[in-house]
């Protein structure tokens, strides 16, 4: 059963006053999120030291660096851009006789259809990923760090850039950090619009001033041959900051923060049919998706009911809101809850056969066509794919001219199992998780929705070329069978 | 007299935008961004720079020509074609002029369910652009006839929660639904481009 413990700390933060309208709800626990709206806050150096800003810093220069990562490990802190990784565990990753320098590059490509809560951190509290970028260089003991930041943010660059500068004029960055023998430079990279470059060994080609196409793992896992085939470690905007606050609270404490395995608070970014969309920082698993729907965001919108969510990120496969589901207790019974009890964690969302990927929930009410929403997937892989592997390449596209036959009216019944049939081929047969990001949405949703789907195809079609080539084919292939 | 496919993949065939942006020369300010991008990468890895001189690049003049492809190529001591494949794969390359505000509207799922389509059309009729001949992956920019306005749909712009939401050059707007984008475009006429 979910067992809701009180919370160990205060939901808020009573001295800090957030403008009007933009209050956290009482279910919230700021965090990363604390200085968001804040009323009198702003993006510069002395606001940040005014309130407490640094002092981690200090505090884990005066730790070593593998006592830092051991924090981590201890907090449990599982990366927030959409796989779920545990980061201490991936910065343990780096060779143990390294001899080349070692690389930290912030992942700051958020572009996940769902998802935006890296915009707020960038734009109004760089210092706290500055902060949280230099501790973690320290534990794994990168001298030079990136942050890619998606093109689409120009002015978050200018921030960052200007974050740095100021950092930098305060010895928090560059030689000698704080006296303490540690050297390190962080620049701003701008990406180019490409969804690609969010996947770490695209983002790293991205870097290297190539095209992003993602490198094959084994043997290019970035901790061991990543930028310039050098060790490096990507982490997420969020992932980053939270290394701060690890330090602040000891690994120990920040683990008592969410549930078992799933530890620490998250971005919940809520898009879609409901009355109040918008981010929510939450312990993770404190929350199940009937509350976060219901009372954080207020229920459906007037006269309507909720019809099924994509709970992380538009990759992660679409709940239905009527949908049962059987998991596992730990002690190796079977429970059967329902879907507005799923816990919003890692583990829970990945039992239910979806996953929490990047903390996008994008909610559709009963107004929603589910072949519309589908297309509008659809096109947006067919747009991103980047062309590397042959299954992504064209089924991405065909995919997408399948869906566009469904919409229109001009598909036939066969037309869903040919789609349902090209997802599972794209699925498992890429170099990069873009295959499975591209072919989950359509599998779930057929999966899911195959009645309403055949509903709007047509047996007449069957016999229709979908297009002047087709038809064309068609008639040589008739002369020369006649 | 049309181009071979050679010739087409680097050219810049001329839009009503083109009169609103200088055309590529290099620049002592160019060059100076290049020293300091170039720097911020360890030796014998000054590929990395592209896309940073892309950018200012485009930046200023709009587009990336044949021209800013050669330079970028020498300074980086590459051969073009590894900066012309750079500028092709990216959807925030152009090879063409936009219009002096170039409006990138977010056509992804949480934007258009809030109404995403339903601005783009509106933009379209209020600046008498037409899409008809645009296509998300070789034509993605179309520029009105005064070429002071040119449309895109972009993928997620990262703002799910406030839709429909677009970039106006490298300004951000949120919650624009259609009945908004007079006003969007009147507040254009009120400011400098700052491309």
């Amino acid at each position: 059963m979910p067992n809701f413990q009180p919370l160990l700390f205060p939901v808020s933060d009573a001295t800090i006053t957030y403008k009007p309208g933009k209050q956290p709800h009482p279910r919230e626990f700021r965090l990363i999120f604390k200085n968001v709206d804040r009323v009198g806050w702003d993006t510069s150096i002395q606001r940040y030291l005014q309130d407490g800003g640094y002092e981690q810093l200090k505090t884990a220069l005066a730790m070593a660096p593998g006592a830092v990562t051991d924090e981590v490990k201890k907090s449990g802190l599982r990366g927030r851009g959409g796989a779920g990784f545990p980061t201490g565990v991936k910065w343990g990753f780096i060779p143990p006789n390294n001899t080349k320098p070692v690389y930290l590059i912030c992942n700051a490509d958020e572009s996940e259809p769902g998802t935006f809560k890296d915009r707020y951190i960038l734009h109004q509290d760089p210092h706290q990923l500055i902060e949280g970028m230099v501790i973690s260089c320290y534990a794994v003991g990168a001298h030079t760090a990136y942050i890619y930041i998606r093109e689409e943010f120009p002015e978050a660059a200018i921030t960052m850039e200007r974050a740095i500068a100021e950092a930098r004029e305060a010895n928090f960055v560059g030689n000698n950090v704080l006296g303490s023998g540690f050297d390190l430079e962080i620049f701003v990279h701008r990406g180019a619009g490409a969804y690609i470059c969010g996947e770490e060994t695209g983002l790293i080609e991205s870097l290297e001033g190539k095209r992003p196409y993602p490198r094959i793992k084994p043997p290019y896992f970035p901790a061991a041959l990543g930028l310039y085939m050098a060790p490096t470690i990507v982490n997420n905007v969020e992932s980053l900051c939270h290394v701060k606050h690890i330090i602040q609270m000891g690994g120990d404490e920040y683990a008592k923060l969410g549930v078992a395995r799933n530890t620490g608070t998250r971005i919940l970014c809520v898009s879609g049919d409901v009355k109040h969309p918008g981010y929510y920082e939450v312990e993770v698993g404190k929350l199940t998706m009937g509350e976060l729907l219901n009372d954080v965001c207020g229920g459906p919108k007037d006269g309507r009911s909720f019809k099924a969510v994509i709970p992380g990120g538009s990759s992660s496969k679409i709940l239905r809101c009527d949908e049962s589901f059987k998991l596992k207790n730990p002690d190796g019974s079977d429970r059967q809850i329902g879907f507005f009890d799923i816990q919003m964690d890692f583990d829970t969302l990945a039992a239910c056969g979806s996953m929490a990927g990047s903390g996008g929930v994008i909610v559709l009410d009963d107004s929603r066509k589910i072949s519309w929403v589908l297309n509008n997937i659809n096109h947006f892989y067919a747009h991103e794919s980047c062309g590397q592997c042959t299954p992504c390449r064209e089924g991405s596209m065909w995919m997408k001219k399948i869906s566009d036959r469904i919409v229109t009216g001009d598909a036939s019944p066969e037309d869903i199992d040919t789609l349902e049939s090209v997802a599972y081929q794209i699925d498992g047969r890429t170099i990069c998780a873009f295959g499975e990001a591209s072919s989950w949405p359509v599998e779930a949703i057929i999966a899911k929705f195959r009645d309403e789907l055949l509903a709007e195809t047509s047996p007449a079609r069957r016999d229709s070329p979908h297009n002047p080539e087709a038809a064309e084919q068609r008639r040589f292939l008739e002369e020369s069978n006649a | 007299m049309s181009l071979s496919p050679l010739d087409a993949s680097v050219a810049s065939p001329e839009t009503p935008g083109s009169k609103f942006f200088p055309a590529f020369a290099p620049s002592a300010e160019l060059e100076a961004e290049a020293v300091q991008r170039i720097d911020q990468f360890p030796e014998a890895n000054q590929r990395s720079a592209v896309l940073p001189l892309l950018h200012f690049i485009q930046h200023h003049h709009g587009f990336i020509s044949a021209v800013a492809i050669d330079w970028v190529a020498a300074r980086l001591s590459l051969t073009p074609i590894k900066v012309l494949e750079v500028v092709t794969f990216y959807p925030g390359f152009r090879q063409s002029a936009p219009g002096e505000f170039h409006i990138r509207v977010c056509r992804t799922l949480s934007c258009a369910m809030a109404g995403s389509y339903e601005l783009m059309d509106k933009l379209c009729e209020l600046t008498g652009i037409d899409r008809s001949h645009s296509d998300s992956h070789h034509h993605p920019v179309a520029v009105s006839p005064c070429g002071k306005f040119s449309v895109e749909f972009a993928e997620c712009l990262a703002s799910c929660g406030t839709g429909p939401v677009c970039l106006v050059n490298d300004d951000f707007h949120d919650a624009i639904s259609a009945d908004k984008a007079e006003e969007l475009l009147a507040s254009c006429a009120q400011s400098t481009p700052g491309h």
